[in-house]
């Protein structure tokens, strides 16, 4: 009797072996999905700055952000396009570091990008190890395509989610809908629940 | 502040917009709600690789206007652009040696 080996025990998992998201398909490049030009941002002019809407809570420029304790790790992405692309590793700063010294009762999390890109997401969706300001990809710096220099990455939700080229997060009361989020795409962006659109 | 970008001209999205305009939008005159710049649609520059289209005003990167396509219904946000112009000389002698 034929043994039987699954290839997805060892290398790249493929998609016989991996369970992905209802209405996903798997991809081993990476897609570069954009709204609008990609911005250049020189690293001396580059600021990352959390906001409650009226004050800076805290603020790094590149020198300081790059001090911070980082993570490697490795995630799969989804992208509402339909594309899975698993196992990628980042390097990054967790949400937890950076919201650490943070003293907030806000509930919601709105992120702006340099350009005119925004986001929006619950602020629990970025604590507990679930979200990270990524500066490096698969073992270089990150690309300016992918969102270079720094990206918010949260995996767990849809990819639109995890804002190329982040400039500022705004904690908020009020939930506001981002970019997309305001038109037709879902609020939340759960790809195992499949939540694409209004309603879902 | 911007590197070279994937855009398209605004011909690119005469296609989803002919489901919702009766007329070509992309010989349509738009004002840039951001910068005042009127262009034809046509020179607009428009994002495709998205979730959704994205037309930007080829003066300033303002957004001018978006659709997205879901499911069984179309969204579309306009609030870019100040008006839109059409011209319906054309339309207006084609009824006229028709008629």
């Amino acid at each position: 009797m034929m043994a039987i080996i699954s290839r997805g025990f060892s290398g790249r998992r493929s998609a016989a072996v991996v369970k992905l998201p209802p209405g996903q398909y798997l991809t081993t490049d990476f897609p570069v999905l954009s709204a609008g030009p990609t911005p250049n941002v020189p690293l001396d002019n580059w600021q990352l700055t959390i906001d409650d809407g009226t004050k800076v809570l805290r603020k790094w420029d590149w020198e300081s952000f790059r001090g911070l304790p980082n993570e490697t790790f490795t995630v799969d992405l989804h992208c509402v396009t339909r594309w899975s692309k698993l196992g990628a590793t980042w390097e990054g700063v967790s949400l937890d570091t950076l919201l650490a010294e943070v003293n907030t009762d806000a509930s919601y999390a709105f992120v702006h990008s340099y350009g005119d890109y925004t986001t929006n997401l619950p602020l629990k969706d970025l604590l507990n190890q679930k979200a990270w300001i990524a500066f490096r990809f698969d073992g270089g710096e990150l690309a300016l395509e992918h969102g270079g220099p720094a990206r918010l990455l949260v995996p767990h939700l849809y990819l639109w989610k995890s804002a190329k080229w982040i400039r500022r997060i705004t904690l908020t009361h009020e939930d506001k809908p981002g970019f997309w989020e305001g038109l037709g795409y879902h609020n939340y962006g759960d790809p195992w629940r499949e939540q694409r659109y209004w309603g879902e | 502040m911007s590197s070279d970008n994937d855009y398209l001209d605004g011909n690119a999205a005469a296609g989803e917009l002919s489901s919702i305009f009766a007329t070509d939008i992309t010989a349509a005159e738009g004002q840039c709600a951001n910068c005042g710049a009127t262009k034809r649609f046509a020179e607009a520059h428009v994002y495709m690789q998205t979730p959704g289209v994205v037309a930007r005003c080829a003066a300033c990167e303002h957004v001018l206007l978006r659709v997205v396509n879901v499911r069984h219904r179309i969204f579309l946000d306009v609030r870019g652009m100040t008006f839109l112009s059409f011209d319906t000389s054309q339309d207006r002698r084609t009824v006229q040696a028709a008629s």
